[in-house]
Parts: C-alpha cells; sequence; structure tokens
C-alpha cells in the first residue's frame, strides 16, 4: 500500500518539497510563490492525500531552492506547512513555516477604494498579526482595512 | 490618527494654542516667511483647503493651488505618484486631498518634501480629528470627559478617528444614533477592551442631562434607500432649543460642518454652539501642523 502511494509522486534530486500543506492549498502555494506556467521546472503535486494528521497537500519543487522569506509566505494560508530543502535526493534541511509579520505584493486589499488597488506604482503592503481569537490578519499599511477572511482568494 | 500617541497630540495643542493669537490676527508671524505650500486638492473641500490656505498666510507662507483637476496634467492620465514627486520640485510641503483611501501615505513615500494629509478616501482626516480636540480642549475639556456623539456614526469618517483619540484620554462616550448607523461593532469593542465606558442609544432626550459636549454630525440623505425613513431619522437627531433645556449650562455642542437641519438656527446664538469657533480653530491646529512639519518650531 505505502509503495503505492509513493508512485504518485517521485522523489527530487534537488530542489524544495513542502509538505502538510491543509488540504485543497496547493494551487494557492504555488500563486503565493509567484509560481506560474513561466516556471520552467518540474513542479509537481498532490492534493488531499491521506497523511497521519489527516488530509494535506504536497507540492515539490524541482531545481529550484526558494528563501526563507518567499516560503514563509505560505502560513498565510496553510500555517501548518513544512519545508524540505533537498539536495542530491537528501533532506538537507527541514522547517516549518513561520508566519511574516509584514508582507508586499502578496495579497490584494479588499478595500475597493485603497490606492493598493488602483494604478499607481505601488504593491499592497500588510502588517501581519496573529491573535488566539481572530487568528490571522492582515493590516493594510496604506488604508487600514483589515483582511481576516478569504486571504486565498485575494492572493495576487 | 492612529499613529500619534497621546503626548504627541498634546505637543500639536499646545503649539496651536501659542499660535492662536497669529490665526486671530492680533499678531504676525514670518514663520513660514519664503516657504512654498502647495495645496493639492483632488476633491471639493472649501472649508478644508481654505482654513489651510489661511494658515499659511497667517505664517507669512506662499500658497500654490493646483486648480481644478480637469485642466491639470491628472486628466491627461497621470497618476498621483508622478505629481507628488513633480510637485515635490516646486513646493516646500504639500497638502493632498485625495478620493482614494491611503492616497497620502502613497504620497508620503513617494514626495521628497513633508505631505499633510487633507483627507483622503472616507477613512482619514487627521487635521479634522486634532481641530476637534483642539475645540474640546479649549471649550470644555479632555480630562475626565464625558462626550455623546451623535448621527451618522457608521459612515461618518471624523467620528472613528475622534473616538480612538478620545480614548487616549479616557473619556466616557455615548453614541447615539438610528439603528441604521450604528458605531461599527468592531469599535466599540475595542473601545470596551481598552477599559473605555461606552454607551449606545438612539436618542438625545436620554443623554443631554449628562454630558460635557454633544458632537453632531450630519445624516446623509444617500444612506436611506427609503426617503420616509430618511425623514423620520432626520427630526428624531435634531437639537433644538427645547432640547437644551434640560442640559447642563456648560454643555458644548460641536459640528464638523456643513450642518444641515441636525442643529436648529436658534441654537446658534445659544452659549452651547461652539461650531463655528470649531472651524476656525482648523487654523491655528493647521498652522501647528504646517510648522511642526517644516520644522520652523519645535
Amino acid at each position: 500500500m505505502n509503495e503505492k502511494r509513493d508512485l504518485k509522486i517521485q522523489a527530487i534530486e534537488n530542489g524544495t518539497v513542502i509538505d502538510h500543506i491543509t488540504a485543497g492549498q496547493a494551487l494557492n502555494v504555488l500563486r503565493i510563490l509567484g509560481i506560474s506556467s513561466a516556471f520552467r521546472e518540474t513542479i509537481s503535486f498532490v492534493m488531499n492525500a491521506p497523511g497521519a494528521r489527516g488530509k494535506k497537500d504536497v507540492v515539490k519543487i524541482e531545481g529550484k531552492e526558494l528563501s526563507i522569506e518567499e516560503l514563509n509566505r505560505i502560513a498565510l494560508i496553510s500555517p501548518k506547512a513544512t519545508i524540505n530543502i533537498i539536495r542530491d535526493f537528501k533532506v538537507i534541511q527541514k522547517n516549518d513555516v513561520v508566519l511574516p509579520s509584514y508582507v508586499e505584493g502578496v495579497v490584494r486589499c479588499t478595500n475597493l477604494n485603497c490606492i493598493s488597488n488602483s494604478s499607481e506604482p505601488i504593491k499592497s503592503k500588510f502588517s501581519v498579526l496573529q491573535s488566539e481569537e481572530e487568528g490571522v490578519s492582515l493590516h493594510c499599511l496604506y488604508c487600514e482595512h483589515v483582511i481576516s477572511e478569504e486571504l486565498a482568494e485575494n492572493l495576487l | 490618527m492612529k499613529d500619534f500617541s497621546r503626548e504627541e497630540i498634546d505637543y500639536v495643542l499646545d503649539a496651536a494654542e501659542k499660535l492662536e493669537p497669529v490665526a486671530r490676527g492680533e499678531e504676525r508671524s514670518r514663520l513660514l516667511d519664503g516657504k512654498i505650500i502647495s495645496l493639492l486638492f483632488f476633491e471639493p473641500s472649501t472649508r478644508t483647503r481654505l482654513s489651510f490656505e489661511v494658515a499659511a498666510r497667517r505664517l507669512g507662507g506662499q500658497v500654490l493651488n493646483l486648480g481644478s483637476v480637469e485642466a491639470s496634467s491628472v486628466m491627461k492620465g497621470e497618476n498621483l505618484a508622478d505629481t507628488i514627486r513633480v510637485i515635490s520640485k516646486y513646493a516646500d510641503l504639500i497638502v493632498l486631498r485625495h478620493p482614494l483611501d491611503g492616497s497620502a501615505q502613497m504620497a508620503a513615500e513617494f514626495a521628497t518634501v513633508p505631505v499633510i494629509n487633507g483627507g483622503d478616501g472616507s477613512v482619514h482626516h487627521p487635521t479634522q480629528t486634532f481641530l476637534d480636540l483642539y475645540t474640546i480642549r479649549r471649550e470644555s475639556h479632555l480630562e475626565g470627559l464625558k462626550i455623546a456623539i451623535a448621527g451618522d456614526l457608521k459612515y461618518g469618517r471624523t467620528v472613528h478617528s475622534l473616538c480612538h483619540a478620545l480614548s487616549l484620554y479616557g473619556a466616557e462616550m455615548t453614541f447615539v444614533s438610528p439603528p441604521e448607523l450604528r458605531m461599527p461593532s468592531e469599535i466599540v469593542r475595542g473601545l470596551r477592551k481598552q477599559k473605555i465606558r461606552v454607551k449606545e442609544t438612539d436618542s438625545l432626550e436620554d443623554i443631554i442631562e449628562d454630558v460635557d459636549v454633544l458632537y453632531m454630525t450630519r445624516v446623509q440623505r444617500e444612506r436611506f434607500p427609503d426617503p420616509d425613513e430618511y425623514e423620520k431619522v432626520k427630526n428624531s437627531l435634531r437639537v433644538t432649543g427645547d432640547l437644551l433645556k434640560a442640559a447642563d449650562p456648560n454643555l458644548k455642542i460641536l459640528h464638523p460642518l456643513p450642518r444641515v437641519n441636525e442643529i436648529a438656527p436658534e441654537v446658534d446664538e445659544t452659549p452651547h454652539a461652539c461650531y463655528f469657533e470649531q472651524a476656525f480653530y482648523g487654523v491655528p491646529i493647521r498652522m501647528a501642523l504646517l510648522a511642526l512639519a517644516m520644522g520652523v518650531i519645535e
């Protein structure tokens, strides 16, 4: 059974494996990392894979080690994801994602009247806060609007 | 406005108080001698623009007006960032009024001279909040204040930042509004979290005996889909001579103006009426902010 499951996604030689992604968020993880159809390396992913802690998504990006700053953005939509840096088929580094305190050009402000949604030459900027009651919230540094839901729907 | 601590607000109010004789024309000042203040107003706002212009002139500064947006390069498609970069080369300070939220913050990133936010979008109008606080301090008291804020508390941009600023002084607040225009619950929650005493009601009669300051705001017709509903609200939230019979003799009434129907003309002649003096206080406050931003006073 294990053998069969492993066949779904091959081990990679060099690159980054993002594991324990909240089920259903794999495509948003690619968006948040700015990986589009122009990306030339091999990307493979599994969605809704059974794991010890319930269903999860996994993304494997070959030939590219993403920076910690880029990877930590994933915490906005999948706070329990883990990052594995692979070299020569071996995991040389494994980290949990850490929620960044500031994000730029990642999420669209949901206030339509915000200057960051106009044609000005600026990127959206948010400070990121986390509270037990309200979870993760983004505070727009231009208009002070707060986004606490639908983060994934508003990725740029 | 949230960038300012109580100490910083007091600092601005103190500076305004020192400049008040100049604002009244009783003394002359050359603090802004040789300085050019650019007023970039992308939407109409007679009162704010005029009081900034008066403030700059009373301090001996020159004023550069953008003129109408239609005649400017904005109509040719120039973005605000470029406009700000160009005006930075002409003027020593920019006062910006713009319809988009956060435009003043962006302007400050592109400008090479100080930028004062003269009101951006529907959220910020910090100089109005400063002048409201100054009026309360001059005409009543900020310490131990009991204030009622009435009218459109849902959309009124000035009342939200006023509440935040008053919370720094521990003011006791009563919000008076029709149910449709109540203060947003997150603001009420935030104030209560700061241990501010907050009450909510829909009747001015309930509160008039027990407040030091009544801050009235305009209820706009366009907020009501049903015209009958607007008429009902318009008449229920109205300060009249009759209502004031029950008021404390020291009660002061403020209003950011323009008013429509919410304060009856007979109130203007009573010692309670402070709204025209409040409009004047916009001048010393804006003088203080101009002088502080230019670094010509400490």
